[in-house]
């Protein structure tokens, strides 16, 4: 009973801090700077919650009287007692912080009705760590109250990382959705409109079926239908590469398996680029042709085939990383009892194998829908002027045209498209999951692919294995000559103009590349653990603790997987431009982006890597008394190495290279290598962008590297001790 | 408190997952010191009861007291109880010294003084010097073992055991079970033991509970289960019984006479009244004769195990599984017999 009570003044002195310490208000100049605390009495602005109340801020007078409410709970009642009380006075201070923080904006109310009714008032800036903390001790109160209820078990730790979870998750995905959303049928002036929208929803531009009479399709339209044709293409050749990497006796099966690793480490838009320097109007191979055929191919490349050829050679390795894990997954000894049921290979394939690999060809297939639809480097390269959704978007926020509510609509039919294509996916699945790996250990070897689909197979895997090495050599070849297309003598002189060093006095990054770069590596350091802590305390709250409202709470989380970058990134603009959270131009908001971008990945690989783990352990350690962040600590945490270094090695790749939602988030203080690459595309400086793309991959392939070796080097020491328990067994017999 | 240290009390429990009800409703008190075993087929809720004492589930409705003190509401890390698990739940990272050590550690205690607890707590089980090794580097038996040494340095009002014998071969179970029935002697802690094995059962317990559906179906000595079972499921679930139709014909002096199958039998009367009832019949308390004879049967299969030979007997009442622990020859499969009783192994069921 002393831990409720030592736990609840905890939150009872948190409170106290946000509301009389800490400056209520966001700092412009930030607040890790600590510049403000020299001026901390003196700027009104500064003040903490407080005295906040005096200049005329009524509206925060609930916030103290429910902390002192609860402080009166804390000394009358015991804890058995208090709960509901705790959990009533946090619900209302978090609902009430909401209500005033959107109502009350910079410049007083944010609706003409409330200054109708209430007066006019002095605005407020955004929230900044007084509030925050204030926040925070609410959400701590409710967690201490349904501990002391007894919900959970009891554990208030549990509690408050799942409250904790549900705020960021509210903060950092639903709220800036619902913004965009509003923000479509707002005015410059955030009164209500509806024009934007009517005007937006009925363009012919978006919705119009011109094509099928011999004119133009809306973006709309031809954002799905190359979103198909991106996903079935990319589903057949995945599968292909999967049964010649399982089902055939091909050489270089290891090599094979390296393709996987390029999606993850090429930034977006590099292969648009060495398509066009390759296909393009003035591309090498193009010249060719024209030059000794006397035909003109003209600009074919920029378009819907353009953007279909590079998400083809970006997406196909994704495919092939799901199905081979499908098509390994379909037990050999149901392909045996097929065979012994006097079915031929063909058939064995055709009605048993192949149906078995169904659930797993639509997983493959969504994916490759919804990140042809996400995609926005290789559309924005070769999309000329047919763009597609997410650059449609793009153009919506940042071109001459600056039309926030267009921007919104076409965001809203993108995530419309994902998450039907996802929704539909789930209902398909739901009748459909043949759990065709059993424990028990199976024998045989998987059946050899018949000849006759050997062949062809084989064919068309090797040709575009050789395709891809090929693409992704002129990317390296590219940054060494003097101007593709025209002049391709040998020169250093794009690496020296973006990674030169000045080392005549100190060292001085003079490259023009340093800048950015090191913003990435800072803020992708940061991200990465973050990403990867969230992501796990996600997946661990999952898989271990039964709480209300755990099936929805895991659907969202992967629903959010379907949530395209570019649309993140819009919402984020909308959704963090204003008070009550303002962090447009920080390096915060690039980092959240992260986060939660990248959480869904981080979540399945903690799921899948803590479902192998006996929840008997955790048991156990509870048992023998040890909280459950001690459990967390010393039992799961250690067990789970592999797949913490993994999520770490993935969301650190992916905040290098995803450009779709940073694009829209980068300042110029603040700016990402890949922002900044496709900056000196658009100003046609392919050499430096090449050169600068290529140290990219260079980098991560020595960071992938390392980490294979850390684990490999794991997984080594492991085997060793089990074999030398294995003699020592033999030794002492039991 | 000291007085009622180790008492366990289950108070109108009810558990329900979802819409499912796992418990209705459990009472049941355990005396300090007192070794009682919770058996059941699965899904009866045993496992349940063990997890909600030790604070791993939590109660729909109803009160669990250890002790005298109320934990209903009490998380697993605050309670003084501790669990040896099916599959030992040893942590695989940590030496077996560290994983003994673990829990007095977690309650506060110096790591040099834990690490001497944990010492102590080996030698307990009988592997001394072993601290130093991993978990996969030890046998079966000798996981069992830690897993009971590191519940027991916490030196707990009650140790839990959740089927702690079903991971290792028949002929270990039968050490470790003599092993852990001896500590727990020696030391005189309560313990709650679940299992599914009948013989463990009445091998180990002071007190049986037989559970079904969530509920007590009887609880008592091991003896009074064996030799006077309150139903046909715990007359077939306790030591496999046969049950026969019987007519009781008339009762007196603590023996009633029953017609059963032809033949004409006295048996222990318990509160059995003239009219028709159930006899349960273990399948020792059956001899056979070749031959015919008032109650005759026919041998339907034969198994030949070594030191007894088990029978399918076809008879007029039914099949019956017979087991003959002193036939030097089986008899053959289609052979007509008559069939008799023992004096002991036969109960009337209510």
């Amino acid at each position: 009973m002393i831990r409720d009570d030592r736990r609840l003044d905890f939150m009872l002195l948190l409170g106290a801090a946000g509301l009389v310490v800490l400056p209520w208000y966001r700092i412009r100049g930030g607040f890790f700077g600590f510049g403000w605390l020299g001026d901390w009495l003196s700027d009104d602005r500064l003040w903490p919650g407080l005295a906040q109340l005096f200049p005329d801020r009524w509206w925060l007078w609930p916030i103290p009287l429910l902390l002192l409410a609860a402080l009166a709970l804390r000394l009358t009642l015991p804890p058995s007692r208090r709960g509901r009380g705790l959990v009533l006075i946090g619900a209302a201070g978090l609902g009430w912080m909401l209500v005033e923080g959107l109502s009350v904006g910079l410049r007083g109310w944010n609706w003409g009705l409330l200054e109708a009714t209430f007066g006019e008032v002095e605005g407020q800036q955004a929230y900044g760590a007084g509030a925050i903390v204030t926040a925070l001790a609410f959400a701590g109160l409710i967690a201490a109250g349904l501990a002391e209820r007894g919900a959970l078990k009891g554990d208030a730790f549990v509690i408050g990382a799942i409250g904790l979870l549900v705020l960021l998750v509210a903060t950092f995905v639903l709220y800036p959705i619902v913004s965009m959303f509003t923000g479509a049928f707002q005015d410059y002036d955030g009164s209500f409109t509806a024009e934007g929208v009517a005007k937006n929803i009925g363009d012919p531009n978006i919705w119009g079926l011109g094509c099928l009479t011999g004119g133009r399709c809306g973006v709309a339209w031809r954002t799905f239908t190359l979103a198909i044709c991106t996903a079935t293409g990319t589903t057949l050749l995945g599968l292909a590469f999967a049964l010649v990497a399982t089902r055939t006796r091909v050489p270089f099966k290891k090599g094979l398996r390296l393709l996987t690793v390029l999606p993850i480490i090429t930034p977006p838009f590099v292969i648009g680029l060495a398509l066009t320097l390759m296909l393009g109007r003035a591309g090498f191979v193009t010249t060719f042709i024209e030059d000794t055929t006397g035909w003109t191919l003209g600009r074919w490349l920029y378009g819907l085939p353009g953007i279909w050829i590079a998400q083809m050679l970006s997406f196909t390795p994704i495919a092939f990383l799901v199905l081979i894990g499908v098509v390994e997954g379909v037990s050999p000894s149901m392909e045996e009892a097929s065979q012994t049921m006097r079915a031929g290979r063909w058939r064995t394939f055709r009605k048993v194998s192949l149906p078995l690999m169904a659930p797993g060809l639509a997983n493959a297939f969504l994916i490759g829908f919804i990140e042809s639809m996400a995609d926005f480097g290789n559309p924005l390269v070769l999309g000329g002027s047919g763009g597609v959704l997410s650059t449609e978007i793009f153009f919506a926020v940042v071109g001459a045209q600056h039309d926030p509510a267009r921007a919104a609509v076409l965001a809203t039919v993108l995530l419309g498209f994902t998450l039907s294509a996802f929704l539909a996916q789930r209902l398909w699945l739901g009748r459909r999951n043949f759990a065709t790996v059993s424990g028990k250990g199976d024998g045989g070897r998987p059946a050899l692919l018949p000849r006759r689909v050997a062949w062809p197979v084989g064919v068309v895997v090797a040709l575009w294995a050789a395709f891809t090495l090929f693409v992704y050599g002129l990317i390296l070849f590219g940054g060494f000559v003097q101007t593709w297309g025209l002049d391709h003598s040998f020169t250093l002189e794009h690496y020296a103009r973006a990674f030169s060093v000045d080392l005549s006095d100190g060292i001085a990054w003079t490259g023009v590349a340093w800048k950015s770069f090191w913003t990435t590596m800072e803020i992708a350091l940061i991200a990465a653990p973050l990403t990867a802590a969230v992501g796990l305390l996600t997946a661990w709250l999952i898989v271990r603790q039964r709480f209300p409202g755990r099936g929805i709470f895991e659907f969202a989380l992967m629903m959010s997987f379907a949530i395209p970058g570019t649309v993140i990134g819009i919402s984020y603009v909308m959704a963090f431009n204003l008070p009550p959270i303002q962090m447009t131009g920080t390096a915060a908001i690039l980092i959240f982006c992260f986060v939660f971008r990248n959480m869904p990945v981080g979540v399945r690989g903690g799921v899948a890597a803590m479902s192998q783990l006996d929840p008997s352990l955790d048991e156990a350690s509870l048992t023998l008394g040890a909280s459950s962040p001690r459990t967390l600590r010393r039992v799961i945490l250690p067990l789970l190495r592999p797949a913490i270094l993994a999520a770490l090695v993935y969301s650190f790749v992916r905040a290098i290279t995803s450009i779709s939602a940073v694009i829209f988030l980068v300042s110029a203080k603040y700016n990402m290598a890949t922002a900044y690459i496709v900056g000196l595309v658009e100003n046609g400086e392919y050499g430096i962008a090449i050169a600068y793309s290529s140290v990219l991959i260079l980098v991560m392939i020595a960071v992938i590297g390392g980490f294979q070796l850390l684990v490999g080097d794991r997984q080594l020491r492991r085997r060793e001790a089990r074999a030398a328990a294995a003699r020592r067994t033999e030794e002492v017999p039991a | 408190m000291t007085g009622t240290r180790g008492a366990v009390t289950f108070e109108g429990v009810r558990k329900e997952f979802g819409s499912f009800t796992a418990i209705p409703e459990l009472d049941l008190a355990i005396a300090p010191g007192e070794l009682v075993t919770l058996l059941g087929p699965s899904g009866c809720g045993k496992t349940t009861t063990l997890r909600m004492l030790a604070g791993l589930e939590t109660p729909t409705a109803g009160r669990i007291l250890i002790g005298g003190q109320d934990v209903t509401r009490l998380p697993a890390d605050r309670r003084d109880v501790s669990m040896v698990f099916q599959s030992y739940a040893l942590f695989p990272h940590m030496s077996v010294a560290q994983n003994v050590a673990y829990g007095l550690e977690s309650g506060g205690m110096a790591r040099r003084e834990a690490r001497g607890a944990a010492e102590k707590g080996l030698d307990l089980v009988g592997l001394s010097g072993m601290g130093g090794r991993l978990p996969s580097e030890l046998s079966g038996g000798q996981q069992q073992r830690v897993a009971v040494a590191r519940a027991l340095v916490l030196e707990p009002q009650v140790l839990l055991l959740d089927e702690p014998l079903s991971n290792l071969d028949a002929r270990l179970r039968r050490r470790v079970r003599t092993e852990i029935r001896e500590l727990q002697q020696r030391l005189g802690f309560t313990a709650v033991y679940v299992t599914h094995d009948q013989e463990e059962a009445l091998a180990v317990s002071d007190r049986i509970v037989v559970m079904k559906d969530g509920r007590i179906a009887q609880q008592g000595t091991p003896r009074e289960l064996y030799d006077s079972p309150a139903s046909e499921f715990i007359a077939d679930f306790i030591g496999e019984a046969n049950v026969l139709p019987c007519e009781v014909e008339s009762v007196s002096g603590g023996t009633a006479t029953v017609a059963v199958g032809g033949l004409r039998q006295p048996v222990p009367a318990r509160e059995a009244a003239p009219g028709p009832a159930r006899l349960a019949v273990r399948a020792n308390a059956i001899t056979l004769t070749p031959g015919a004879g008032a109650f005759a049967g026919r041998i339907a299969s034969a198994a030949y195990l070594g030191d007894h030979v088990e029978y399918e007997v076809e008879t007029d009442l039914g099949r019956l599984f017979v087991l003959d622990a002193e036939a030097v020859e089986p008899l053959a499969t289609g052979a007509s017999v008559a069939l008799g009783f023992r004096a002991r192994g036969l109960a009337l069921i209510a």
